[in-house]
């Protein structure tokens, strides 16, 4: 083990923070189970990126801000008339948060996790951190256990389905370490759409964030779930977005947009449990300045006729460099299973470095999979051309950014996720 | 308005250490049109990139000017919005930028900032270019040059022409691969910009194309330079009669420069 870890919270410091949120004991007792796991297990090891100097615990777990809503989140929230379903944390704290009075008469939850654990205990602790993810996988999920202060619980009823996108902005400040934990629960046969934006403000400073989602789909459900995580470039951040897609006929599609300005380690692990289930992840990346990021897109295939689909495409600017890993993995038993991906990486400058790394790992004969990668830089020709018409450099750049993500983005199946994702963009490449 | 100008001075140019252009001279002003002709392997091409800034050739003496200013001292970009346009033979594809994103962004990039074109007008004249050139609509929103045949790519590069509007422009072989309404068609186009302030260097292999657009000037190029001069009437002699009367009064035994 590298140099001792210095944990910035004791057990008491613990304790008493669970006391505070009343929360229900089962909490407690697994935070500082977690906590003591946080002590001895190691940190990820994500393929191909060394993150062993990586400084997980320079956060502080109280931090002063402002409880005001900034222009910022109130432009990810634009249409906040329209949208019914919609919350916004700072520093996890609830600053506000709108539910159809319709959809909670259904019986749909949708509430911060704050809430949850105290008037939905059951059901948290049913699913909070059991099939799709453990406490004890490495250091930094459990110390998520220990230290979760922010996030959601959404959990859709069967039969119900959720018209309206769920939204949610997290926005961290100041040394305030953010561990967002994200469950959501769709019974059979229901839907829902979930978008997730991750910001950072005020002055920059140090700090960490932890972030966990657990996505669960029941028989015959549908999740949506979107995301464009755009934290700044002083956040050194550990994403983990984790479907169990336990249900027959269950899907899960996933679209991410990787914008964090820091380093980032985001895994990305879908289980394809239910015989027909499907899952579908589409990303886009740009990494730019110094940072380093690995993208890892886990697709599991335990169901037979199940079928996994990876598209990721990222732009590396700069010195910036990332690893992109897709692995399909077809256990054996999983007849007929289906799983394909594709990883494509373009590089701007002679500085930045990205890899592709395609991995199927298939334990039954009776599957179909494929796969295709590509690294490359920016083609001199292609520039020569757009360049020939009188556009500068840095405009052709962005028109073949642009391009290259379109792919993706186009594809996106939620139309607000495209639209942010178009802007957090335009501002990269800039 | 004082006519544009674009004057070459005895060019030399080289790729990969090997010289392709070794001395050539020319001046297009606006209101003229030249053609060079000459069989493959003698620089024509080469000239095109060079000028425009491809980054594989490399000028290693002799000097250009735009009215006026050293061509080889501006960017690609600037060479563009200073007026300069080339016609390529083999245009790039760009998957994922619309023909309609790129050309209006190009014409935005000669505009100043705050004088963009606005979408309404953009688009009645891109119909209007599009109709003139007989393309149809859905080449707008396909992305540009991805999986075009050839005679798509030509068409699209004259839209472009028409579209940005520039003062002097070179045609690279934008004749090879059309078939002759093709070629009536993107003739029409670009005696439709004939003016005293456009200026056009056309570079063929065959006279076909001087039949729909009338030079002012043709010049027979062999081994890298400019080696014979005339009015539209050398055209013709050499679609009669081929190149090797003039290879024969000139001595040239060998008229290329090596590949092209």
């Amino acid at each position: 083990m590298t140099a001792e870890t210095k944990f910035p919270v004791n057990h008491n410091d613990i304790k008493s923070f669970s006391k505070d949120r009343e929360e229900p004991q089962w909490l407690t007792d697994l935070r500082i189970s977690s906590l003591e796991q946080a002590e001895t297990l190691e940190l990820p090891k994500p393929d191909k990126t060394n993150i062993s100097k990586w400084d997980f615990t320079k956060f502080d777990l109280n931090g002063a801000f402002s409880a005001e809503v900034s222009d910022s989140v109130k432009e990810l929230i634009g249409e906040a008339d329209k949208a019914q379903m919609l919350m916004a944390q700072k520093n996890g704290e609830t600053l506000f948060q709108k539910l159809s009075a319709e959809l909670e008469e259904k019986g749909v939850i949708f509430t911060d996790f704050q809430t949850a654990v105290k008037e939905h205990s059951d059901l948290v602790q049913k699913y909070f951190m059991q099939e799709a993810i453990s406490t004890n996988e490495n250091r930094l999920t459990a110390m998520h256990a220990a230290l979760v202060n922010g996030g959601t619980f959404i959990y859709v009823p069967a039969n119900v389905e959720v018209d309206i996108p769920i939204q949610a902005v997290y926005t961290q400040e100041g040394t305030f370490g953010l561990f967002n934990h994200v469950l959501i629960v769709a019974e059979a046969n229901s839907s829902v759409t979930y978008i997730e934006n991750y910001i950072t403000e005020g002055e920059p400073t140090q700090s960490n964030a932890n972030i966990i989602a657990e996505v669960y789909v029941h028989d015959g459900a549908s999740v949506h779930f979107g995301a464009v995580d755009n934290l700044s470039k002083d956040i050194t951040t550990y994403v983990n977005r984790r479907a169990h897609v336990t249900g027959r006929d269950a899907k899960v599609y996933w679209a991410l947009g990787q914008m964090n300005d820091g380093n980032t380690v985001s895994e990305n692990t879908t289980y394809l449990v239910g015989e027909g289930s499907y899952g579908d992840t589409k990303t886009v990346s740009i990494g730019r300045g110094k940072q380093t990021q690995n993208f890892t897109t886990n697709v599991i295939h335990f169901g037979k006729h199940s079928d996994g689909q990876i598209l990721k495409h990222g732009v590396m600017r700069d010195e910036a460099t990332s690893i992109f890993n897709g692995i399909s993995k077809i256990e054996h038993g999983a007849t007929k299973a289906n799983g394909e991906q594709t990883e494509r990486v373009l590089m701007l400058s002679e500085k930045a470095r990205g890899d592709a790394n395609p991995i199927l790992l298939i334990d039954e004969d009776d599957v179909t999979a494929g796969h295709a990668a590509s690294v490359g830089r920016i083609d001199p020709l292609q520039m020569f051309y757009l360049m020939s018409r009188g556009i500068s450099r840095r405009e052709a750049e962005r028109l073949i950014i642009h391009g290259f993500l379109a792919p993706v983005v186009n594809e996106l199946p939620i139309e607000s996720v495209k639209e942010q994702l178009i802007e957090v963009i335009e501002r990269k490449v800039l | 308005m004082t006519r544009p100008s674009l004057k070459v001075e005895d060019l030399h140019v080289s790729i990969e250490d090997k010289e392709i252009l070794k001395g050539f001279g020319i001046e297009v002003n606006g209101g003229e049109i030249h053609a060079i002709m000459g069989p493959n392997g003698t620089g024509k091409s080469t000239l095109a990139s060079a000028l425009m800034g491809h980054p594989k050739y490399e000028v290693t003496s002799g000097n250009a000017t735009f009215n006026g200013e050293d061509l080889f001292e501006m960017e690609v970009d600037e060479r563009a919005r200073a007026g300069l346009f080339l016609a390529m033979q083999y245009p790039s594809e760009v998957s994922g930028v619309t023909n309609a994103d790129f050309v209006r962004s190009a014409i935005n990039a000669n505009r100043e900032e705050g004088d963009e074109i606005s979408l309404m007008k953009f688009i009645r004249k891109m119909d209007e270019k599009m109709n003139t050139l007989e393309m149809d609509e859905t080449f707008q929103q396909r992305y540009l040059n991805e999986g075009f045949s050839g005679g798509e790519k030509k068409r699209n590069e004259i839209l472009q022409l028409l579209m940005l509007e520039p003062k002097i422009a070179i045609l690279d072989e934008i004749d090879s691969g059309l078939d002759i309404d093709a070629l009536k068609v993107v003739a029409k186009g670009i005696n439709e910009l004939r003016s005293d302030d456009f200026g056009c260097l056309i570079i063929t292999h065959y006279q076909r194309l001087l039949n729909y657009i009338k030079p002012d000037f043709v010049h027979v190029m062999m081994q890298g330079r400019i080696v014979k001069s005339g009015g539209p009437e050398l055209a013709e002699r050499l679609e009669a009669e081929g190149y090797d009367w003039i290879k024969e009064e000139l001595g040239i035994e060998d008229e290329t420069v090596g590949q092209e």
